[in-house]
């Protein structure tokens, strides 16, 4: 008798000819997670994966429930296909979770192991009726248990009745690339971890403004992606140092319209910088209203300056609502740090709230940009955070 | 970044190399337990007798009246609350400045929900004591007075002995006076029995010694209500098996410093008047918070600047470029994002509290770092401004 994780996924099942590819790489995302687990053993057939592996319990359930693509991880024992053995790996796995007491219950029974002298229904019963004379205080009900137990019969048996809910979506790396605007705030980390749930692999690019923030906001930022790398694998960070670009906007522009010509500016450094990494979007985490260069006008007048998509996951979520995320995340307590991300020096008395794009460009247009845009490519780091 | 010019000696400091080997030493073949019966133990204790002694020698005392901690912090909370859970039958008011380290102001806020009564008395602009206040707020109910010997944001030296004299005059009953001396020590000299002094805080990483020890002078004849129980060391007041190494090193560093006082004294004063100098004639703009150079109540090695239209915080980023190292009010404190309370007390207005920087220097510095210092300065400070200022 061993101990597997029983791994469904339910998205990745709709994919049609594609499907094989989702889940090797789901396979490929669980293995990468376990690496250093020993005894890992991983199988794949008929919509489910098999994990094994030696060592904290724990520790692997809490590795692996950070996984998209996986909708529930069932704790199970495998045994031979020997209906004693089932009958005895029934009774462990109910009784070592103590909630049964005054539950109801029913045994479930597949057999695709034809070979299995007994029907599904009769080791329903007869595996039922074991549980149900060894142990006190459950009772059966075949139409609505609060407890499932399942059965399944193959080249060996595997019982399980807990389902623990994974983080669904599609495994990271099936839907291509995309370059995540990474501020020390609560937002982005949140719509970069949607992102990703959506199969999408993230890069992370970071603007830094020393001696305007400090070095701790560039550190904070570095956490962050160590906690979506949790989700995604090692993040490649690009920290532009954007100061001297700032100086210039701070210098040469309008006051009023700083902060959407700095976001313009962010905007058209990162693409170049996706375009290099063959990522095909950019990510931020910019929802409708939250501040001045959030309205509808300032996200038009940004959008202008990118060709490629940009994801804005959170752009109809409400900041509670985000908070409530980042906090399930793991972001939550890094973003609170008070370290000002973009700096509050630079944000103008009185922003334009509603600029229009020809404003906008008008405020621009004495401006080198394409100039400053190479100047500040010139000066990008890449921490790669695992 | 090859310079490295270190002006946040308030902060802390670099630890000297002769006190590096002694702990060294200590750690390597003195390694054992000062309460242990064989020998390992008695030359431990030997070692711990032998700082108490260069100690008690720096601040005029005996050395049976040097209590070993584990900082200023400990040494603050320990004469504080030991002294005011001691005396409460006497009565239940204390005193203490507002301009105080969080370590004594904080202690204050405790012991004010624990039933005591607080006064917390104004400074002037210069961030000295205002002795009339403190005239006025001494009852009969007054057990503790707690007041600092120098500001660590700007330098304030206070009048230790005047308060110490009205004390004494103004109260039939004993109070029980406590100087937090962590600026103090090795900037000026202390002697505890002219000064009239109960109870006083040190603290090693503020001399070139080690973090994490301290001592409290409790003078004889005063008792204190311990913070931590356990194996009554330290004669039953600092339980916890003594930092032989911490203690060896503060030693060192305080002999050293005791040493070398007049010389650190005209040192670090010539730097600082340099500094002020230069700054007030070449950067316009800027205001000196507390006392100036040449007024006595001015410890020799801090001094406090504002830049009016600049974040502190940004300059000092700034400056950090080129290898200088500064600080915005106390180190303490610059994690928060809330202002000083030391500047907020000596009437700073809003652009001055923000822009305010702290110099503060140890014997190390030279005049070729102030001048390199007040060079990218000038600089960053016109730099900055062109940018905020609009």
């Amino acid at each position: 008798m061993e101990r597997v994780y029983l791994i469904s996924y339910s998205e990745i099942g709709l994919k049609g000819e594609n499907r094989p590819f989702f889940e090797r790489t789901l396979v490929s995302n669980i293995r990468r997670a376990l690496k250093d687990i020993p005894g890992l053993e991983i199988e794949r057939f008929h919509g489910r994966i098999y994990v094994k592996a030696e060592g904290d319990l724990k520790e692997i359930r809490d590795r692996l429930v950070k996984i998209f693509g996986i909708a529930s991880i069932s704790p199970a024992l495998r045994t031979h296909p020997d209906l004693d053995e089932i009958k005895r790996g029934a009774l462990i796995l109910l009784q070592e979770h103590k909630e049964y007491n005054g539950k109801t219950f029913k045994v479930e029974t597949r057999r695709p192991n034809k070979s299995f002298p007994l029907t599904s229904p009769e080791v329903s019963k007869v595996v039922g009726a074991h549980i149900l004379k060894s142990l006190n205080g459950l009772k059966v009900d075949v139409r609505d248990p609060d407890i499932l137990v399942n059965i399944e019969i193959r080249e060996k048996a595997y019982i399980y009745w807990e389902k623990i809910p994974g983080l669904r979506g599609l495994p990271v790396g099936v839907s291509g690339k995309a370059l995540l605007l990474l501020s020390g705030g609560i937002d982005s980390p949140v719509a970069g971890w949607m992102t990703m749930k959506r199969g999408v692999k993230i890069q992370a690019i970071y603007f830094h403004t020393f001696p305007f923030t400090s070095d701790r906001a560039k550190e904070k930022v570095v956490d962050l992606c160590r906690v979506l790398s949790i989700y995604n694998s090692p993040i490649i960070l690009h920290v532009v140092n954007f100061t001297e670009v700032l100086k210039v906007l701070q210098k040469e522009t309008p006051s009023e319209f700083l902060t959407i010509l700095m976001r313009r500016m962010m905007l058209r450094i990162a693409e170049r910088v996706a375009l290099k990494e063959n990522a095909l979007g950019l990510v931020t985490g910019e929802s409708i209203g939250q501040v001045a260069s959030q309205t509808m006008e300032s996200l038009a007048a940004t959008n202008k300056v990118a060709d490629i998509p940009i994801i804005r996951p959170l752009i109809a979520f409400d900041k509670d609502e985000i908070i409530e995320k980042a906090r399930r995340i793991g972001t939550y307590e890094i973003s609170i740090r008070p370290y000002e991300d973009c700096c509050t020096v630079f944000v103008p008395r009185h922003p334009k709230t509603r600029p229009s794009l020809k404003d906008v460009e008008a405020a621009e247009r004495d401006l080198d940009v394409d100039n400053l845009v190479e100047e500040g490519l010139k000066r990008v780091d890449v921490i790669i955070v695992s | 970044m090859s310079k490295e010019i270190y002006f946040d000696n308030s902060a802390t400091t670099k630890v000297r190399k002769e006190v590096i080997d002694v702990i060294l030493s200590t750690f390597n073949e003195n390694y054992g337990n000062p309460s242990s019966l064989h020998k390992k133990g008695i030359q431990a204790e030997k070692a711990v007798e032998i700082s108490r002694e260069i100690i008690a020698n720096a601040l005029k005392c005996n050395s049976s009246e040097i209590f070993f901690t584990s900082g200023g912090t400990e040494a603050n909370n320990l004469a504080i609350k030991g002294a005011a859970y001691r005396y409460k039958r006497r009565g239940k008011h204390l005193i203490t400045s507002n301009i105080e380290h969080p370590s004594v102001i904080n202690t204050f806020k405790y012991l004010e929900n624990e039933g005591f009564d607080v006064s917390y008395i104004d400074v002037n602009k210069d961030g000295i004591v205002i002795i009339d206040e403190l005239k006025k707020e001494i009852t009969p109910e007054t057990i503790l007075v707690s007041i600092m010997m120098v500001n660590n944001e700007i330098g304030s030296i206070q009048p230790v002995e005047e308060i110490s004299r009205i004390i004494s005059s103004q109260s039939q009953n004993k109070i029980i006076f406590h100087v937090d001396a962590v600026q103090g020590f090795g900037k000026i000299p202390i002697d505890v029995g002219n000064m009239g002094i109960d109870l006083l805080t040190i603290s090693g990483h503020k001399f070139h010694g080690p973090k994490g020890i301290g001592a409290l002078y409790i003078r004889s004849g005063i008792e204190l209500i311990p913070l931590i129980a356990g194996g009554e060391q330290e004669r039953g007041l600092r339980s916890g098996t003594e930092n032989v190494p911490g203690i060896v090193g503060l030693g060192k560093a305080a002999e050293l410093a005791v040493t070398g006082l007049k010389e650190f004294k005209s040192k670090v004063s010539e730097l600082k008047e340099h500094l002020s100098r230069r700054i007030i004639e070449e950067i316009p703009g800027v205001r000196i918070n507390g006392p100036i150079c040449d007024d006595p109540h001015s410890a020799p090695h801090i001094i406090n600047i504002s830049f009016k239209g600049i974040k502190g915080e940004i300059l000092v980023h700034a400056m950090e470029q080129y290898g200088i190292y500064l600080s915005t009010g106390s180190a303490c404190s610059s994690r928060k994002s809330h202002s000083s309370h030391v500047l907020k007390a000596i009437g700073c207005e809003d652009e001055e509290l923000e822009g305010a920087i702290r110099f503060s220097f140890s014997a190390f510095n030279t005049v070729d770092e102030v001048d390199y210092c007040v060079e990218k300065l000038k600089e960053e400070v016109k730099e900055l401004r062109s940018i905020i200022r609009r």
